[in-house]
């Protein structure tokens, strides 16, 4: 856990240095497609220092320069499975995103969706030190959470707190200042397989980049697609991608549980192209253009011809009509929603006050998902897209974007992870100089 | 089974090599960029023609060409000068100056130094102001105006010709050659001539009888009349003590008396001073006043 906690640090640091030279690349290593953007920082905006949040939700301060998409090579469920075809492909993603900004990038912050995350809700509980809560109180009690014994070759991804208490006052977002006797967080702790982040450092360093940050796509598509009030009120955003469908759920602008369901828009993809006995891409190619979940009387009139490359004019002049098209998508579709229902129900979805949930990613693209989705997961489910990002391509502002555009806001937005917090001065060494200049800070 | 349609290509899925992304991430690099685009192409450029002029051969060659071609340009009818035009220069000057030139005519106009030409018809006394230049057409024109003689000044050495401002014009041999001129004498007598001319313009009413002046200690002017009659004028306002005696000989004759000098020296008490015989019949007109008999 030390460990882990040193290596965040330094990407936390990495991601400084980098956003102090001004440029960063955020890569969403998806199972369907690869993205990479290009941000530019354009200085530090002021108000975002001060108040949190500034300007357009602090996204004033960044700008997209490079944008590119490639086809997916080498991973499934989300994470890494063919090592050299998934440098192959980050490595043209990075490229045609470096050309078209112009610009070269040394450092990147990559999210992926698989990886098994497994959500642990964790508390500590300390004495403060003095009679207010200063910022030491606050790291002592963040270091004095029993951390579970979550098993052996797993890595802590998020580790936020999410809630202080003060004495009898629960619900504090920022303690610092008050005063009080006993201070109490609440943390949330998201661990993923080493294998997976170690398999993407990896990968990154092939490609002579610096690896600057790590994180899950169900957080970060929650990030680009809950607005504001959703955020503060609870709801749960379903990243519904192609190897992997990540389900978070936001509560008082914090990430309480993050899961994904190992299915996504690519089972749909093989039913289709099982059923109908032809190649993946073509089925890929009927999915996107006649895909749709409800079947209406007209569709049994529409016919797709699905083609083939046998010879044999019989089978390759075979047409299908879209109604049953639509009967081999919409079980596998119901089954990743049942599943994602599994996932509410086990994460206490139901005790929220408010039940929003919010589709986005690119299988959430299906023609009759919003009539579909409203009978397994509850009423209030909307399509999310991801928010706008100034200087976005119009063809990356699609929901399938939503864990990129998040990745940028993650990039942006200040960071409220354990190891963004101070360390708590009784970790340093006793005579180390780094207490002492903390001290001369910490009093004067 | 073969397929049918088997001449289509497939699925081409690009991907920069490791290499090549190595590549375009250097490119991308200012740095390199900068080196790649300006440094090297310079530094190409300034290898090659260090290279080339190192060899002496093709020094020599490069200074041999440039000499040839500035050759080519200046003996080039355009810039050829002709001949030389004096304007404003009586027939002696004229011939001293085309003596004092030392150019070959024709020659180019890159090969005359004007400047130097200038200065050296310049330095002759006779010259006041001169310019030059090449007029199209290849003809140096001297345009020179010649300094005007108004006075002559003996001196030890002969007599020489002096403009209104004093300046030396030319020599004289003999008074005679240049009678219409009035004649100063004396040390200094040059360094004071505008006075002399406005003592000479003022003596108008006895000008036939007018000798010359005479600078006397290099502060006065005596005027010089014939029967060796002199009039010494004072140091300050020469002009005014002047007039006064021609008034007096305008009333009183007095110049065509039996004087020598005309003492106006103190300008409030002019003394007069006269030949022998006149003094000596001045005593005798006074004894008989006196009623002395002798």
């Amino acid at each position: 856990m030390t460990e882990l906690y040193e290596q965040q640090r330094a990407m936390r640091a990495m991601r400084k240095a980098a956003m102090q030279r001004g440029v960063i690349a955020v890569l969403d290593i998806g199972t369907s497609k690869i993205g990479c953007l290009v941000l530019r920082f354009d200085g530090v905006d002021r108000s975002m220092a001060n108040d949190g949040v500034g300007s357009l939700a602090g996204q004033s301060g960044f700008r997209v320069i490079g944008a590119a998409t490639t086809r997916s090579r080498g991973v499934r469920f989300g994470e890494i499975d063919a090592m050299q075809e998934t440098e192959r492909a980050i490595r043209t993603a990075i490229q045609a995103a470096q050309k078209m900004a112009n610009i070269r990038v040394d450092h990147v912050i990559a999210t992926f969706s698989g990886a098994s995350p497994r959500s642990y809700g964790v508390a500590g509980e300390v004495e403060v030190a003095g009679s207010a809560v200063t910022e030491d109180d606050i790291a002592r009690v963040m270091a004095s959470c029993d951390v579970p014994d979550y098993g052996e070759g797993r890595e802590v991804l998020h580790a936020q707190p999410v809630n202080f208490a003060l004495d009898h006052r629960s619900g504090l977002s920022d303690p610092r200042g008050q005063t009080g006797k006993r201070l109490a967080v609440d943390m949330h702790l998201l661990t993923v397989d080493a294998a997976t982040i170690r398999n993407v450092a990896y990968c990154i360093k092939r490609c002579d980049l610096e690896l600057a940050g790590l994180a899950s796509s169900s957080y970060t598509a929650a990030l680009a697609s809950l607005v504001e009030d959703e955020q503060e009120l609870g709801a749960a955003c379903i990243d519904m991608g192609g190897g992997a469908t990540g389900v978070s759920i936001f509560m008082k602008k914090h990430m309480i549980f993050a899961d994904t369901v190992r299915l996504g828009g690519d089972h749909v993809t093989s039913d289709i192209s099982k059923g109908l006995q032809i190649p993946m891409a073509t089925a890929e190619r009927i999915k996107t253009f006649y895909g749709g979940i409800l079947a209406t009387g007209m569709d049994d009139r529409e016919m797709i011809e699905i083609g083939g490359d046998t010879g044999d004019w019989e089978h390759d002049r075979r047409t299908v009509s879209r109604s049953e098209l639509i009967g081999i998508m919409r079980p596998r579709v119901e089954e990743i929603l049942e599943e994602v229902r599994k996932v509410l129900d086990a994460a206490g979805f139901d005790h929220l006050p408010s039940q929003q949930i919010v589709l986005t990613g690119g299988a959430s693209q299906i023609p009759g998902i919003d009539s579909l989705a409203p009978r397994i997961l509850g009423q209030q489910v909307r399509i999310g897209r991801p928010l706008r990002v100034q200087g976005l391509p119009q063809a990356a502002t699609g929901a399938a974007f939503a864990s990129a555009v998040g990745l940028c806001l993650f990039a942006a937005s200040p960071q409220d992870e354990w190891w963004d917090f101070d360390i708590p001065a009784a970790t340093y060494p006793a005579r180390s100089l780094r207490r002492a200049v903390k001290w001369f800070r910490d009093n004067w | 089974m073969q397929s049918l349609n088997a001449s289509r290509t497939p699925r081409r899925d690009p991907a920069p090599s490791r290499w090549a992304y190595r590549v375009h991430r250097m490119w991308l690099t200012p740095f390199y960029r900068a080196m790649l685009r300006v440094g090297l192409p310079v530094f190409v450029l300034l290898f090659v023609a260090g290279w080339y002029i190192s060899n002496p051969t093709n020094r020599y060659a490069i200074v041999e060409k440039v000499g040839e071609i500035r050759r080519s340009i200046e003996t080039r009818p355009e810039f050829t000068v002709k001949l030389m035009a004096i304007e404003g220069a009586s027939p002696v000057v004229d011939r001293a100056i085309r003596d004092m030139v030392p150019v070959e005519f024709p020659a180019s106009s890159f090969d005359l130094d004007l400047e130097a030409i200038k200065a050296e018809i310049a330095a002759l006394d006779v010259t006041e102001s001169v310019s030059l230049r090449i007029r199209p057409g290849g003809v140096m024109e001297v345009t020179i105006t010649e300094r005007e003689p108004v006075v002559l000044w003996r001196r030890a050495g002969g007599i020489d010709l002096l403009d209104d401002t004093g300046h030396r014009v030319a020599s004289l041999k003999a008074r005679a050659d240049r009678a219409d001129l009035p004649l100063i004498v004396g040390e200094g007598a040059s360094d004071a001539v505008t006075q002399a001319l406005a003592l000479i313009d003022a003596a108008g009413p006895v000008a036939p009888r007018l000798r010359g002046l005479v600078r006397v200690g290099e502060r006065r002017w005596d005027l010089v009349l014939d029967r060796d009659q002199r009039i010494m004028l004072p140091e300050t306002a020469p002009v005014a003590a002047l007039e006064q005696v021609l008034a007096l000989d305008e009333a009183q004759d007095l110049l065509a008396r039996d004087l020598t000098h005309i003492d106006m020296r103190n300008p409030a008490r002019p003394t007069l001073r006269m030949t022998e015989p006149a003094v000596t019949e001045l005593r005798r007109i006074r004894s008989y006043e006196s009623g002395d008999t002798q």
